[in-house]
């Protein structure tokens, strides 16, 4: 964890400009993503991030994390303007460790460790399990890949960028050790996609 | 033609006008003050402050004036504002050896460093109606007028003996966690101490009480002696990250009881007497002393005793300790059921119709079920 | 619709944001394993426990200024529990309420789904006295949870069948057991067991908060909800043989109210908002007519 150095505030990047309004609709946005997978929602709050942050992953955290919740950043955005940016506006810390992590946030979806290495939560508490956020090039409904389960009506369709057979066998694992695992958000700029633990995931 | 009755707003508006009247008594009788409730009603506001987890004694004699004197109800009162306040910080752990003591005895020693001091109790009294205190101007001396020789400070029992290496020692070990706060985190089973005592230490005195009561009479194998029953003004002392040291931010009056029981030890550990632990704010004897029963209770497993018994039970005695909880959850059946018991009529019916038929003849007509 | 002014002195829906993040991310684990009690901070709330403080915390969490917010309790908008709620959020939120159902997107209920179909994108927010399902089996929350964790609901099925044995038919009429999306055992709180339907692939949200219990748990959208039952003994939903006195409904719950001393009786919508609906569209039952006012 991440706690002594000094935070740059002379070149601090603001958060929610009306934080009890914005959160809630940074909120009710996640959980239209988490209850309807695959679909695209737009996150209808305006946030301006510092580099290496996406909008929607931004929004997500300044309505999410806190001191309760370690936030893992690569190692390079640790000590860098993200890093500071949420110590300074969510007061959570900053995890070295995947293990430690309640929210992961990665800049692409080959950035995905390996699951074991991530909190999957215990068989008692699969609760205990982390977020992962991951911006991803492109997001689309239609395409080669298909989800089903819980919030899918049916089967919905989607396509995504730097999606790999990596990525189908992570999901596929994930799926298959319900319920314990991660929920995923995917996101594209300003726009959000869930893929909890629940989704089934065909390619 | 039936027309479903409505206004249910209105309703609620005149019962809240009423209990208001009801609470005020007759206009002609001067009103309660709250600053009368503070100084007269002490215990009872102690009381509240305990249960309500939080020291403020404006506040509990507040909720106590507008609870009509009801405890249970004031102390949801103050929980409910409670949990609308902001955290500005954690105090330094409260160091009860430094009390300024009011009270203090021990029934382990006859005598002690500091000695026995008696300070305010009932203990000592005939319990015979004061007929004086009827009297609507009944003299009251000026309690200034015999003020103490000056501030007690004295060790705790438990230190001395803890000299000897005779009582379990309640060090900090190393890497033991901050206790988390029941107030902001769901209790967890099994729970450790620290989480077990802010439970008791909330837990409604009447029912630790019952709890405590039982382990004396044989539903429990403690027989715990009370080395030591404090009561006093402590210093609240929290740490400034800017000074690097911790700053006096006040005092706050506590009871605080210590009961040791003794342990014939084991192949590990030592013979030694262990604690049972109570503390309550403002003068609160009974709550404390009931507390470190059950406390010790609670702890059976750890020295190998029977943990069968119901003051034993960490989880019923956890899960049931709170009388805001228990008192909500009990009188919810007031509120309308009507749908539940429309099913299970129905269901009675039908059952009732079928036990008619294969007794048929043993009773008469029953109206088909609806 | 009504709309009022948000209170001063206090945050937007009581909560502080500290404590709303806390139940959000709750909220948002409970949708990602469905049906499975998710044990969060629950606070103490200026309404007693037992009278929809879990509720109360969930819809305190997700409500914001852009909802229309409905209060039922027992399938009415005027019972008191209702009307405290309601008149509590008006206080903390200034957001409109309603009695429609089709309006709301926000619906927190005691006892009862409405029987107008709910539509996507609502939330149903759904107040819990014991959340586990397996409680009256097994008191102690250290086994039950490890139970959940084995799946195993034998106990469950033993009861219900028990019930056959003795009654000739399960005996459990509310709260009836469900499994949701085909894992965890949920109990649906005490709504009769002619909800349940309601809860199977619904395209609503459902929340449940239950406060002295401190757990939330949720179905999410177009979920497989399941009420428990044998081949030989299929589940089945209360019937009556009459329709509503007021608006002649089949369809509908009712329930049944003592008209005179001798005990007379009629059967009429617990869904107050669904009965006015239909009176007003024309529909009349044998005692009907007018709409309720």
């Amino acid at each position: 964890m991440n706690t002594a150095t000094e935070l740059d505030l002379a070149h601090m990047l603001p958060g929610f400009a009306d934080p009890v309004h914005d959160a809630q609709r940074g909120f009710r946005c996640v959980l239209d993503a988490l209850s309807r997978p695959g679909r695209l929602f737009d996150m209808t709050v305006d946030v301006t991030p510092p580099p290496g942050l996406a909008p929607a992953q931004c929004a997500a955290l300044l309505t999410l994390a806190d001191c309760d919740t370690p936030v893992w950043l690569e190692p390079g955005l640790r000590d860098a303007a993200a890093g500071h940016y949420l110590r300074f506006h969510c007061g959570c810390p900053l995890a070295a460790d995947f293990a430690d992590a309640h929210f992961v946030v990665l800049a692409g979806l080959g950035a995905l460790p390996q699951r074991s290495a991530l909190k999957l939560g215990d068989p008692c508490y699969p609760d205990r399990s982390a977020t992962v956020l991951v911006e991803v090039p492109e997001l689309e409904h239609g395409g080669p890949i298909r989800l089903r389960g819980p919030g899918i009506a049916d089967v919905q369709a989607i396509s995504v960028g730097g999606w790999t057979a990596r990525t189908t066998a992570f999901l596929h694992e994930n799926r298959a050790a319900f319920p314990l695992g991660v929920d995923l958000l995917l996101s594209c700029g300003g726009r959000l996609m869930g893929l909890p633990r629940t989704t089934i995931v065909e390619v | 033609m039936y027309v479903a009755v409505k206004g249910g707003e209105r309703a609620i508006a005149q019962s809240v006008d009423l209990v208001a009247r009801a609470r005020r008594g007759d206009p002609a009788v001067p009103e309660l003050s709250v600053e009368q409730i503070r100084q007269q009603m002490r215990l009872a506001v102690a009381r509240v402050m305990t249960e309500g987890s939080l020291y403020d004694e404006d506040l509990a004699a507040l909720a106590i004036k507008q609870a009509a004197g009801d405890l249970v109800e004031a102390i949801f009162l103050l929980r409910a504002y409670r949990t609308t306040l902001k955290r500005l910080g954690d105090s330094v752990p409260l160091d009860t050896a430094n009390m300024r003591l009011e009270r203090r005895i021990s029934s382990a020693f006859k005598d002690l460093p500091g000695g026995q001091v008696l300070g305010p109790t009932y203990d000592y009294t005939q319990r015979l109606l004061d007929f004086a205190l009827m009297a609507d101007a009944a003299v009251t001396e000026d309690p200034a007028a015999e003020a103490s020789a000056g501030p007690i400070v004295a060790p705790r029992v438990t230190d001395l003996l803890a000299g000897e290496g005779l009582l379990e020692t309640s060090a900090r070990a190393e890497g033991d966690p901050d206790p988390s706060d029941l107030t902001r985190e769901p209790l967890q089973l099994p729970a450790d101490r620290a989480t077990r005592l802010q439970n008791l230490a909330r837990g409604d005195e009447g029912y630790l009480l019952a709890l405590g009561y039982s382990t004396q009479r044989g539903y429990g194998t403690t027989h715990p002696f009370a080395a030591e029953i404090r009561f006093g003004a402590v210093a609240l002392e929290l740490f400034i990250d800017e000074l690097g040291f911790a700053v006096k931010i006040g005092e706050v009056d506590l009871t605080e009881c210590q009961l040791i029981t003794d342990f014939e030890g084991s192949a590990e550990a030592a013979p030694q007497f262990t604690r049972g632990y109570g503390l309550a704010f403002g003068h609160s004897e009974r709550k404390a002393m009931a507390m470190a029963l059950v406390d010790r209770a609670l702890r059976a497993g750890e020295f190998g005793e029977d943990t069968d018994l119901p003051a034993n039970n960490e989880e019923f005695v956890l899960a049931h300790s709170d009388n805001v909880e228990a008192s909500g959850f009990v009188q919810h059946l007031k509120l309308p059921h009507y749908v539940d018991f429309q099913t299970n009529l129905e269901l009675l019916r039908r059952l009732r119709a079928q036990w008619d038929a294969s007794n048929a003849g043993a009773t008469g007509d029953e109206e088909p079920a609806a | 619709m009504t709309q009022a002014e948000a209170h001063d002195g206090y945050n937007f829906a009581y909560l502080d944001e500290h404590t709303k993040r806390m139940i959000r991310r709750a909220l948002l684990k409970a949708v990602a394993i469905p049906g499975y009690q998710v044990p969060f901070g629950s606070r103490e709330m200026p309404l007693p426990y037992g009278w929809g403080t879990g509720g109360i915390q969930v819809t305190a969490a997700v409500i914001g200024r852009a909802d229309v917010l409905k209060v039922i309790d027992q399938g009415a908008d005027d019972t008191t529990n209702a009307v405290n709620i309601r008149s509590f959020f008006r206080k903390v939120t200034g957001v409109a309420t309603t009695e429609r159902t089709r309006e709301a997107t926000l619906i927190q209920t005691r006892h009862r789904i409405p029987e107008t179909p709910l539509s996507e994108g609502q939330i149903m927010v759904f107040q819990v006295p014991i959340p586990e399902p397996l409680r009256w089996l097994e008191p102690r929350e250290t086994e039950t949870r490890s139970m959940h964790a084995l799946r195993e609901y034998g106990v469950m099925h033993v009861k219900l069948y028990e019930d056959i044995v003795r009654h000739g038919r399960i005996a459990t009429t509310y709260d009836y057991p469900v499994i949701v999306n085909g894992h965890y055992l949920m109990r649906p709180s005490p709504i009769p067991k002619f909800d349940n339907p309601k809860l199977h692939r619904s395209p609503a949200l459902m929340l449940f908060g239950a406060g002295r219990e401190k757990r939330v748990y949720a179905v999410p959208p177009d979920t497989d909800v399941r009420s428990l039952d044998f081949d030989d003994h299929p589940f089945a939903i209360e019937r009556w043989d009459a329709p509503c006195a007021l608006c002649g409904a089949t369809d509908a719950y009712l329930d049944e109210i003592i008209i005179d001393d001798k005990g007379e009786r009629m059967y009429v919508c617990s869904d107050t908002e669904y009965c006015n609906d239909r009176q007003q569209a024309g529909h009349h039952g044998t005692q009907g007519g007018a709409p309720r006012a």
